[in-house]
């Protein structure tokens, strides 16, 4: 069972450089041809001050660690034991090629279901911008199976 | 598309749906690259079946990703001010997703004309692997 004491454990801000490169190779993955995510002309022309990083981006900034399920593990859950149940974003301002990301989460929910079977984590993650603007808040709920 | 606003849109309006290509190891690999998900669940299938897996799948995220495309086709991602999915079933190797999405809500908050949508992934067989939300601001 994952210790409630973890409710309201807060994550090591982490800072990550959004690059271009990375930002068309994640379009190129993802399918998208849209020149706006690829074309820095395009973007710009479109309103953005660089290639601008699509809407679930930010969960691949929050990876960009040496170990980005080290806070997990330090809670005592098993790595072969998570799923991603779900995962939400809200979107307050662009992130763009240029950006510099800060993360950081917060553990806002740890609860069962089927008798303790199931066991949720709900992770909120804020990301300012280098502006010390909030242009992001997403959240992460994991599903251990027990 | 210069007649998509608030006033012409209605519940239950279907926005542009697509279908992606039959999903293979080169998808997943590429993914799991660009989006620094390194989980060789995904990549490796030595790894995969280890532990128990016929096979490696797709990473959640990739589909959430595609979902994320149906948006943005539709309205310039600045309209864009929440998305959210729940991960249903796994998505398979050679699984083609149709992304779709309907008018779910017409609201105003904020000052802002606000469109809910129910948006779905699901594959070849209709079983859907990501069901979810998004709130789009419109004029």
């Amino acid at each position: 069972m994952i210790d409630r004491k973890h409710i309201g454990r807060t994550s090591k801000p982490h800072t990550v450089e959004v690059e271009k490169g990375r930002l068309r190779f994640f379009a190129k993955a993802i399918g998208e041809t849209n020149p706006v995510y690829l074309d820095e002309e395009a973007a710009k022309a479109a309103g953005y001050r660089s290639l601008p990083a699509p809407p679930t981006f930010l969960f691949s900034i929050d990876l960009e660690q040496d170990n980005p399920f080290a806070d997990i593990e330090d809670m005592g859950i098993n790595l072969g034991k998570i799923l991603h149940a779900e995962q939400a974003f809200t979107y307050h301002a662009p992130i763009c090629a240029g950006d510099s990301i800060t993360l950081q989460s917060e553990v806002v929910e740890i609860f069962d279901k089927k008798g303790g079977a199931l066991e949720f984590l709900v992770q909120n993650y804020q990301a300012k911008n280098q502006n010390d603007e909030l242009v992001a808040e997403m959240r992460r709920t994991l599903v251990v199976r027990n | 598309m210069s007649e998509l606003n608030y006033d012409s849109l209605q519940v239950g309006d279907e926005i542009p749906s697509f279908t992606t290509p039959s999903i293979n190891r080169t998808t997943l690999a590429l993914f799991a690259g660009a989006s620094g998900d390194h989980n060789p669940m995904h990549i490796d299938i030595d790894f995969a079946k280890k532990f128990g897996m016929d096979d490696v799948f797709a990473q959640g995220m990739l589909s959430m990703a595609y979902l994320g495309r149906l948006l943005t086709n539709w309205v310039p991602q600045s309209a864009l001010r929440q998305y959210g999915v729940r991960f249903g079933s796994i998505t398979n190797l050679r699984d083609k997703i149709t992304c779709s999405g309907k008018v779910a809500e017409k609201y105003e908050e904020g000052g802002e004309k606000l469109i809910k949508l129910e948006v779905t992934a699901a594959n070849q067989d209709g079983d859907v692997k990501l069901s979810g939300q998004a709130v789009i601001a419109l004029s």
